[in-house]
């Protein structure tokens, strides 16, 4: 088993604290705003057993943590789920797991686990991860839950047995952001078409719309707290940047001048945004101070410069410029100075963002078939294409840098979809109704 | 004038109402932006009439045919004009420079195809390309002003050849 523990120790940290302000998460919650359409599945992940957990009497019967458990490790491709009708038995403890059952099935990692209702509001989970061919328990924890948080603890068991299989922290229990299409019924007026910026689970599950307007909103960008959005709103008929607590509701418009103001990247101490302006012409980049609100102009040239992306470092600031005569990325220090080109292959690339460890960007890139996601290697300056559909936009890797999720037109509609790293296993998040864009994955929830 | 070219007139001026028209009406279209386009119509409207009506102007240097086209389009990536979006910009500058109580502004667009943030700032070059050439006709800067709404609001749905040529445009709201 390809098990790398890495001595982090961040998992047997989490116990039963849950961060009281994700209040969006609400269970159950049955009318599931979308289902997951696996497009391409995975050959080369490790075989996972994810028993159906025992529930005892007085759990939802709709809350099966093995579900969501299986769901999410098969977003990353490093898994494989052996399918449940070949289980020969179905422990829900160590005591009853016969190892043999799973050695013949090929199952190199068994999940086990049980639900209790404990009274009122409150419920306990417990799981086990268990090594087949070592026969030995890898994890085990149990969770005192509400009924609110039973889905959020399902996606830390999920990070649990990522972080234990793979040595990678899991990133399941995160957010995303996105822009939402859709017709909405204000009491005593037809339905008009609304743009809905939501938060939701990084499932999809739990949307929560944070702003309503009915003009665009584009471009949402976490602060790296996780505690606030940046994005551009035209709802006062023309683009301006809007900073937003999404605890609280407050926002301000930090940027309104003349022209553009668009495309907000946060620096990753969260004390500054790069910016897209054309105040002073063209669109150049520029840097905004949170805390003080100066501005810094950090390009100047004739041509378009925009989609500013900060690398992890925080040294250095890369962005899509048509100076060349069409797009392509280019990269500056954050304090300004000479700029170096960076991708060459390929009549469009666009749209960057960093991995987390600054070795990878993320973005849009046509080679003469259509706007796909690809990977741009810093060390080996390379593009590697992802996807194979044709509109894609807005790419943004999970905090981990294990998945990439992005906007993509499939028969029409524009929903979300991701693709792991590899290329390997692309899933579609499919939205009841409304076309949906502009995802962005939050940082890691950090403990209180 | 003969009856072939009115028809060419109706038709050409028919397809850029249609244009018009063909943008979705649940777009979310904000109280700064309805009124113009408002306008836009209206002006449009008039011109088929005098057409129609059979005044015999001109064939060429008719400014009032010239002046209904409010739509310039653009290339794939591109913001320079034509030298026929010239020809129709120019015309507009004339007839603004003569109505100096008139505002203008541009409102720039791209098509669906590449990211949004950077078609947002190819529909600002693509206006701004306009405004330019307005400015350097003598149309005061103070005068136009300049939005671009990138891909967010199409002409014509649909993503192949046509719908996106009719996407990369830059509106004349006056």
């Amino acid at each position: 088993m390809s098990n790398r523990e890495k001595p982090r120790g961040r998992c047997t940290g989490f116990l039963v604290i849950l961060v009281p302000i994700w209040l969006g998460c609400s269970f159950p919650a049955l009318s599931s705003v979308l289902t997951i359409e696996v497009k391409k599945g995975t050959t080369a992940g490790i075989p996972i057993a994810i028993v159906p957990f025992k529930l005892y009497d007085g759990v939802p019967e709709e809350y099966q943590p093995a579900d969501i458990i299986d769901s999410d490790l098969g977003l990353s491709g490093r898994f494989e789920s052996v399918p449940r009708d070949t289980f020969l038995s179905t422990p829900s403890d160590l005591e009853s797991v016969q190892y043999k059952d799973w050695r013949l099935i090929k199952s190199e990692a068994l999940v086990v686990g049980k639900v209790f209702h404990l009274g009122n509001d409150q419920y306990e989970i417990r799981f086990r991860l268990i090594d087949v061919f070592r026969e030995t328990q890898l994890a085990g924890q149990k969770f005192i839950a509400t009924t609110k948080q039973l889905r959020q603890f399902s996606h830390r068991i999920s990070n649990i047995i990522y972080e234990k299989l793979t040595g990678i922290e899991g990133a399941f229990d995160t957010k995303i952001a996105y822009v939402k299409i859709a017709d909405v019924k204000v009491q005593g007026e037809p339905a008009s078409k609304r743009y809905l910026l939501q938060v939701a689970d990084a499932d999809g599950w739990n949307p929560k719309t944070v702003l309503e307007s009915p003009r665009a909103i584009l471009s949402p960008a976490w602060s790296p707290d996780g505690n606030r959005l940046a994005y551009v709103s035209f709802e006062k008929g023309r683009s301006m940047i809007f900073l937003q607590d999404i605890w609280s509701g407050k926002r301000s418009s930090i940027a309104g001048f003349r022209g553009l103001n668009s495309a907000p990247s946060w620096s990753p101490d969260g004390k500054k945004l790069a910016l897209t302006l054309s105040r002073d012409g063209n669109p150049d980049i520029y840097i905004f101070d949170v805390g003080t609100s100066a501005l810094r102009r950090l390009t100047r040239s004739t041509a378009i410069d925009t989609e500013p992306a900060w690398s992890p470092d925080g040294k250095s600031i890369v962005f899509t410029s048509g100076r060349s005569g069409a797009p392509q990325l280019y990269q500056i220090a954050a304090s300004g100075g000479p700029v170096k080109r960076l991708t060459f292959d390929g009549k469009y690339n666009a749209g960057a963002s960093f991995s987390p460890d600054g070795e990878s960007i993320v973005l849009i890139t046509d080679q003469g078939n259509g706007h796909k996601v690809g990977i741009y290697s810093t060390r080996e300056r390379t593009i590697r294409v992802l996807t194979s559909s044709q509109l894609d936009e807005s790419p943004s890797f999970s905090p981990n840098g294990e998945i990439i999720i992005y906007a993509t037109q499939k028969s029409g509609r524009k929903l979300l979809a991701t693709v792991s790293i590899d290329g390997q296993v692309q899933q579609t998040l499919k939205f009841q109704a409304g076309s949906v864009r502009e995802p962005a994955w939050s940082p890691f929830k950090r403990k209180l | 004038m003969s009856n072939a070219y009115k028809l060419l007139i109706i038709l050409v001026s028919g397809f850029f109402l249609a244009a018009c028209a063909s943008k979705p009406p649940a777009e979310g279209t904000g109280d700064i932006v309805a009124e113009p386009v408002e306008g836009t119509a209206g002006a449009n409207s008039t011109g088929l009439d005098g057409e129609d009506s059979g005044s015999g102007s001109g064939l060429d240097g008719d400014s009032a045919d010239i002046l209904s086209q409010r739509i310039i389009y653009f290339d794939y990536d591109s913001s320079s004009l034509t030298d026929e979006s010239t020809a129709v910009v120019q015309a507009h500058a004339n007839h603004l420079v003569e109505s100096p109580e008139v505002d203008i502004i541009l409102e720039g667009h791209a098509d669906e195809r590449g990211t949004r943030e950077y078609n947002l700032a190819l529909g600002e070059e693509r206006a701004k390309s306009v405004a330019d050439l307005l400015q350097a006709l003598g149309v005061g800067d103070g005068r136009i002003q300049t939005i671009s709404y990138g891909e967010e609001r199409p002409a014509s749905l649909g993503s192949d050849e046509s719908a996106w040529g009719l996407n990369r445009r830059v509106e004349l709201l006056y």
